[in-house]
């Protein structure tokens, strides 16, 4: 077997003097206490062994999840929590796999995560060894960056360069592979002096010239829009995204992962806007003269049909991402860098103006077409839930989703008013991601009220994972909107497919007996006069709890810009106007 | 419209497949592909050649140099570039059209590397409409086999930033 040891000659040869020779399982522990890490998630097997026997006594707080998604959605929810890399480790072959959902997802929604993998040993890379699997190869679309290290010298650096090309430009995840025996080689560790990358520049600040133009196109138009996506959250930029607003007049309206840049109490704020979103958004948008996307990457799920996308406005795109911008829109003054440092610099430029024609016509909008539901019905209505959720919580609580309707009610019912306070699966939409997504939450911030609004169907693919919850006393609350379907599928046949309701009913547990079986707290909520003292009694828990809301089985989610429709032709504004 | 793409990369297991699979996820259409060595031990050069319209290269270069191995990418448009494929071809060459054939040769500065019984091996290397009136020319008297490299990049000398960009 090739052992790719440097020998400790070489070493001292070189006048390495004091750093000591460690082995790779030392190398990396150490390394990730240099980059700052101190929780981490992952899972044992085979060959990480020799990592786990470092990190017996190391000084990191370990998570152990119940299955590898998990822990990649931990490591995400913290992340997004914090504002740190999220850390994740996972055996070679079966571990690996596992994680790639939650890779896929922290791509998607740009999340720096560096994920660990352990490999068989690079003699038997190729031979379909056991529990093998070429991670770097089926991670490589779905990472940042990935990369196996196969020789113990280029093992530090390689840790610090994940670390480094997560975090800085536009963030996302980074695969380090590790054989097994380059855990066991042994190596002289070498000081942090920083990375340098020949291929990898971000930019951190903005043309000037283009911010000055962005500045005079805004001072100059009579109907502009903010349109803010989850790239202020990343950049730490809400504050002068918020100076930048009332500055200059502007409403805006942010993304699904934008929301909690701009406090949605604000009478400037437009709310959500896309295929769920307000219809004083979508209006506003569809009207507006100029158009300035700040982090944000005209999905499809945003614009609706392209061509008929904001038809009269010019388009400002600020964003870290060259590739962002003009790939789905043509952008007329694009700005590439840090939105915190060009949202600044242009407040600087802008002027106050009035816009009282503007103003007036989107408070014409919102007086017409606000959100609505049917507040006198009986029955457990799923925005009623959340509602109370938001009177009960306000400002406190870091909420967390899984994917269908629920996670769209969340977005339109709960006011979001900080950044980091709102954690959600955007661009993959991967269901089961809310509850790891929210431990994770809760193990960056373990004073924090974490609050996971989940489905009955998402809960059900990672509810597992209410274990690890218990086990490391994350006192997380789970409040299942229960509609015993996969809601927003439901909501598709019934629309689209003559109400042939195929295969999207499955039989639940009772939800809150399996949480007790966990070993938290369960409770049932089958009346819409429960609902409230059943919050304030989840909120005094210091276990985790799931709370699990027997909702009106087929609510649907309104208003809706259908696949292949403009953004202003919504259906079910008239559904609202019957019940005014 | 083709574009020239020439992508400096480093040399490592792995990146060859993660351009060609960042091609085909993103559905773009790769005309050829050359990758070969460059002064540099440490770098590869890749020259791509993409159909597509300018909004599409754009997105092209954007995405490559998004992929942290990428060193550089530089776009030719095609009046600024030399760009040549290599071509080796086996031709039918009975003894009464030895001449005939060996004057085409001599008349697109070909040239013969290997010779036959019946067939005459022949090497090109020349711009792609170079190699397509070769083939032409050659296609009456039977191409046995014929293989190409994708074209290879350089800029201009007389471009302003030409040294950079070799
Ligand atoms: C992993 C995964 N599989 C399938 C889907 C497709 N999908 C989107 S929403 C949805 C239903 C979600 O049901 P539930 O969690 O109960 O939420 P609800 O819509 O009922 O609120 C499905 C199946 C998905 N987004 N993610
Ligand atoms: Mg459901």
């Amino acid at each position: 077997m090739k052992k790719p040891t440097c020998s400790p000659q070489g070493d001292s040869a070189q006048n390495q003097s004091a750093l000591p020779i460690k082995t790779g399982a030392e190398i990396i522990v150490d390394t990730l206490i240099e980059q700052g890490v101190d929780t981490m998630f992952g899972y044992l097997g085979g060959v990480v062994l020799p990592l786990f026997d470092k990190l017996y006594d190391a000084p990191i707080n370990f998570i152990i999840p119940r299955h590898e998604q998990g822990g990649a959605h931990m490591a995400d929810g913290y992340a997004r929590a914090s504002g740190k890399v999220g850390c994740v480790v996972a055996t070679s072959g079966p571990g690996a796999c596992n994680l790639v959902t939650g890779i896929a997802n922290a791509m998607m929604d740009s999340v720096p995560i560096v994920c660990l993998t352990g490999q068989v040993r690079t003699d038997l890379i190729g031979n379909d060894a056991f529990q093998e699997a070429d991670t770097t190869g089926i991670t490589r679309p779905i990472t940042k960056h990935n990369v196996i290290v196969k020789d113990v010298k280029e093992l530090q650096q390689s840790i610090r360069e994940a670390f480094y090309i997560a975090k800085t430009g536009r963030p996302g995840p980074v695969l380090i592979d590790i054989p097994v025996d380059v855990e066991v080689a042994k190596c002289q560790m070498t000081p942090f002096d920083g990375v340098n990358l020949a291929g990898y520049k971000p930019q951190a600040k903005g043309h000037h010239r283009q911010i000055k133009m962005a500045a005079e196109a805004i001072n100059k138009s009579e109907r502009p829009v903010l349109y803010v996506g989850g790239g202020v959250i990343t950049a730490n930029a809400s504050d002068e995204l918020r100076a930048l607003a009332q500055k200059a007049n502007v409403p805006v309206t942010t993304t699904l992962l934008g929301l909690g840049a701009y406090d949605q109490m604000r009478p400037e704020s437009l709310d959500m806007l896309g295929m769920h979103g307000t219809a004083y958004a979508n209006y506003a948008v569809q009207e507006c003269d100029l158009l300035i996307a700040v982090g944000a990457r005209f999905d499809d799920r945003v614009t609706g049909k392209l061509k008929t996308f904001a038809p009269s406005a010019r388009f400002i795109h600020i964003d870290i991402d060259p590739a962002s911008i003009s790939k789905n829109v043509n952008v007329q003054i694009p700005v590439v860098g840090d939105a915190k440092y060009i949202l600044g610099e242009m407040t600087k430029e802008v002027q106050h103006k009035d816009r009282k024609a503007w103003f007036d016509k989107i408070a014409d909008w919102k007086k017409c077409f606000p959100l609505k539901y049917d507040t006198k019905s009986p029955n457990i209505k799923p925005q009623y839930v959340i509602e109370q959720l938001w009177e009960a919580t306000k400002d406190n609580a870091i909420i967390v989703t899984g994917v269908g309707q629920h996670q769209m009610w969340t977005s339109q019912f709960y006011k979001h008013s900080r950044p980091r306070h709102f954690i959600t699966s955007g661009g993959l939409g991967t269901m089961g991601f809310g509850l790891p997504a929210a431990i994770g939450a809760q193990a960056a911030k373990p004073d924090a009220l974490v609050i996971d609004i989940d489905g009955d169907s998402s809960f059900n693919m990672t509810m597992g994972e209410i274990c690890t919850a218990v086990q490391y006393e994350l006192p997380v609350k789970v409040c299942i909107i229960n509609n015993g379907y996969m809601g927003m599928v439901r909501q598709w046949q019934e629309l689209f497919y003559g109400k042939r309701y195929s295969k999207s009913s499955l039989k639940n547990p009772e939800f809150a007996a399996v949480a007790e079986a966990f070993g938290a707290v369960g409770m049932t909520v089958d009346k819409k006069s429960e609902v409230k003292s059943a919050i304030a009694k989840m909120l005094k828990e210091k276990k985790p709890c799931v709370v699990d809301f027997k909702v009106e089985r087929e609510e649907n989610v309104w208003p809706m810009v259908a696949m292949g429709k403009s953004l202003h032709e919504m259906d079910g504004l008239d559904i609202f106007e019957s019940m005014a | 419209m083709k574009h020239i793409i020439s992508a400096l990369v480093q040399n490592k297991p792995g990146v060859l497949a993660h351009v060609a699979g960042m091609f085909a996820a993103r559905a773009f259409n790769i005309d050829s592909l050359a990758v070969g060595r460059t002064d540099d031990p440490a770098l590869s050069r890749m020259t791509i050649v993409v159909l597509g319209d300018d909004k599409v290269v754009e997105q092209v270069r954007k995405q490559l140099e998004k992929i942290i191995d990428v060193v550089k990418v530089q776009d030719f448009s095609l009046k600024d570039v030399i760009a040549h494929d290599l071509m080796l071809m086996c031709v039918h060459m009975p003894p009464e059209k030895r001449h005939e054939i060996l004057a085409l040769v001599e008349m697109f500065k070909a040239k013969v590397v290997d010779i036959g019984q019946k067939f005459v091996m022949v090497e090109l290397a020349n711009s792609e409409d170079k190699l397509e009136a070769f083939i032409d020319a050659c296609r009456p008297y039977g191409i046995k086999n014929m293989v190409r490299t994708g074209t290879v990049a350089m800029g201009r000398l007389s471009q302003p930033n030409a040294p950079e960009g070799q």
